[in-house]
């Protein structure tokens, strides 16, 4: 971790501060200030875009921790999250267990699922060991989809969604209130956040870093491979398990269709546009890919609007247009989701995180940027 | 083992045959641009649309007859696979293998978006493309004591036959003539072929021009078999497998890998469950991989720190 100079630590207490300067400590507690006082001047739509972004946020640092950190690339996230919402969501329905602790014991049994599909990582790498992951993708989705007593009620149709009771605190149910909800997230989401930076400074952490950077070397150098390989797989899935667990209590109903392959390769796009390897990276990412259909549609919409203008003064071409973009809007959408990718990796590999540390670096080095 | 037992595993043989020869020429396509460039190519499902599409909308909208609509439909996939090695490959060479995956998927996603916005979500069916040399329903194969008998259209019949000729071309390509042979020396070692006077841009040029050919021609075949949508890629999610099985880099793997999966797809599907189509492939993979960490012929590489 490079610091600006200027910064000299007499102790190792100082040393081993995350946010050494007065400066950063400031920008945290304004951080915070905002997170809290979000709810007050916050929608109810904005408190739902708050809640997804919190949501993916956590899965995305889970992915990370994987694919950033450790280099084992992963199809495999939506199979997790699925692993995460149904544990969770049968955990509730057929044992009644409380949600809060639903939403841990998923986490644990992601945890081992996900250790159980890092296993082929002890022989398989790169491209191979990605389509290995993707054929736990496949798996999930099918035992989703055929298997019945895991969709709800035996009685009820294969494939069909699993449906959630409400998750209550102290009487209140939560899902009907993106305030309250907001809150539960935000607890987990900044407690993702604090393990995941600090587990980097574990030897643990330190362990995946060198099996990215060099596998056999950091064999050489005392790494038990296979340990730290399926421990990254297991961590990494915890966080994602959560994650879907959120989900599950978040929306009450889940079936197999928000775990596609599609949603694997969101998660990716996240860590790839917010930076891979990086905490914050992951942060930026899960914002952004959350973000981009609702920009697009304010975008759209208002476009739309002077189309219509447009078409009002009798212009054929542009009322043609005003039609067909409502058709078209899921396709721009798609369209600039792998644009993003595209041009992040073209401009940008280090993701919106090094962007950021350049605009901050431009400002702390103006005028003499050199 | 009953008559209409057996009747069913030959229909199913004769479907598997068909259905491996279009996963052997999509895993031909992958294997190719994998061995010269190492990237592997998570855009050749939406090659295989454009070449479906195009095709399609020469011969229906612009009415042009099939030997025309296909070489220029061949020119047009050739110019986009050459655009897209130009501008979002070349500058990746290099980087680490997520950032060439990423790439490839980011790319699958525009291409997709721009034939469903052109295209739209429609089903169309493709005019024949093949003349009518034999009528009738096709190769059938009658078992003693059952009245159905097995049955292959000739379409499909043409189809495994075009596969043939074009796995054939591909051997005999990389085998006799020079820029095949080029190919597999950049392959090989791109510096070593580099001082040999050959042109690495070039090659992979050529490498994408024909798996972008190769993909549209599979892109054929599954528009032909059923319809020309806008899931005509979702047939790459089976072909992956099929590559990784039979090894990355190795071209009779992708054959062999092809009619292993499409055969025990048609089996399982057809005698114990149909919902299994889309889980075997990976099941079968899983099992490979414990055994062979390299697919079955794939090449072992050998790292040092």
């Amino acid at each position: 971790m490079a610091q600006q100079s200027g910064i000299f630590h007499e102790d190792y207490r100082s040393d081993l501060q995350l946010r050494p300067t007065t400066m950063q400590r400031l920008r945290l507690v304004l951080l915070f200030v905002f997170l809290f006082g979000m709810p007050v001047f916050a929608g109810s739509l904005e408190m739902r875009y708050a809640n997804n972004i919190l949501i993916a946020l956590i899965g995305s640092i889970g992915l990370n921790i994987l694919v950033g950190f450790t280099g084992q690339i992963s199809l495999g996230q939506g199979a997790f999250l699925a692993v995460g919402a149904y544990s969770s969501g049968l955990l509730v329905v057929y044992l009644n267990v409380p949600w809060y602790l639903s939403i841990l014991l998923a986490g644990a049994i992601t945890a081992l699922i996900g250790g159980f599909f890092g296993l082929p990582s002890l022989r398989l790498k790169g491209l191979y060991l990605a389509v290995a992951t993707l054929a736990a993708q496949q798996i999930v989705q099918w035992v989703l989809r055929n298997w019945d007593p895991i969709d709800g009620d035996i009685n009820q149709r294969v494939g069909e969604a699993l449906n959630i009771p409400a998750a209550n605190f102290f009487g209140h149910r939560l899902n009907d209130n993106e305030y309250a909800f907001y809150f539960v997230v935000l607890f987990f989401a900044v407690l993702a956040v604090l393990a995941a930076t600090n587990l980097f400074r574990t030897h643990i952490g330190r362990a995946f870093i060198a099996i990215r950077d060099q596998d056999i070397a950091a064999e050489v150098m005392g790494v038990h491979l296979f340990r730290y390989k399926l421990l990254a797989f297991a961590t990494s899935s915890f966080f994602v398990g959560v994650a879907g667990a959120l989900l599950a209590q978040h929306s009450t109903s889940i079936s197999w269709e928000s775990f596609t392959i599609n949603v694997s390769i969101q998660y990716l796009a996240m860590i790839i546009i917010g930076g891979l390897g990086s905490v914050s990276g992951s942060i930026y990412g899960a914002i952004f890919i959350t973000l981009l259909p609702q920009i697009i549609r304010g975008l759209g919409n208002g476009i739309e609007d002077a189309l219509q203008l447009v078409a009002s003064a009798e212009s054929q071409l542009a009322a043609h247009f005003a039609e067909r973009f409502q058709d078209l809007l899921p396709r721009i959408e798609q369209g600039a989701f792998g644009l993003a990718i595209i041009l992040t990796l073209i401009l940008e590999p280090e993701g919106l995180r090094k962007l950021w540390q350049n605009i901050k670096d431009y400002f702390r080095l103006w005028p003499f940027s050199y | 083992m009953s008559p209409n037992d057996l009747r069913l595993f030959i229909q199913f043989t004769m479907t598997g045959i068909s259905e491996g020869a279009l996963l052997a020429l999509i895993a031909l396509g992958l294997v190719l641009i994998y061995k010269s460039t190492d990237v592997l190519n998570f855009a050749h499902g939406e090659f295989m649309l454009l070449g479906a599409f195009i095709t399609w909308d020469l011969m229906v909208n612009y009415q042009l007859p099939v030997l025309l609509a296909l070489p220029l439909a061949g020119a047009i996939m050739i110019l986009v696979a050459i655009a897209v090695e130009r501008l979002m490959l070349r500058p990746l060479i290099g980087k680490p293998v997520i950032s060439i995956i990423m790439v490839t998927i980011g790319m699958s996603s525009v291409i997709h978006a721009i034939v469903g916005a052109i295209w739209g979500p429609k089903r169309q069916v493709l005019p024949q493309l093949f003349p009518e040399i034999l009528e009738g329903p096709g190769l059938r194969i009658f078992v003693e004591g059952v009245r159905r008998p097995a049955q292959m259209s000739y379409e499909r019949i043409y189809w495994v036959l075009v596969a043939i000729v074009l796995v054939l071309l591909f051997v005999l390509f990389f085998r006799r003539s020079r820029q095949g042979i080029a190919m597999r020396a950049t392959a090989d070692d791109q510096q070593a072929a580099m001082s040999m006077g050959i042109s690495i841009q070039r090659i992979f040029a050529i490498t994408w021009s024909v798996a972008a050919l190769t993909a549209g021609v599979s892109g054929l075949m599954v528009a032909d078999f059923d319809t020309v949508s806008t899931s005509i890629n979702e047939v790459v999610l089976r072909a992956f497998p099929v590559i990784i099985l039979g090894g990355l880099d190795s071209i009779a793997g992708a054959i062999i890998g092809g009619m292993i999966i499409a055969l025990t797809e048609q089996y399982v599907s057809g005698f114990i469950d149909p919902s299994l189509k889309n889980v075997v492939p990976y099941l079968v993979l899983l099992l490979v991989l414990m055994a062979r960490p390299y697919g079955l012929f794939g090449e072992k590489i050998i790292e040092r720190v």
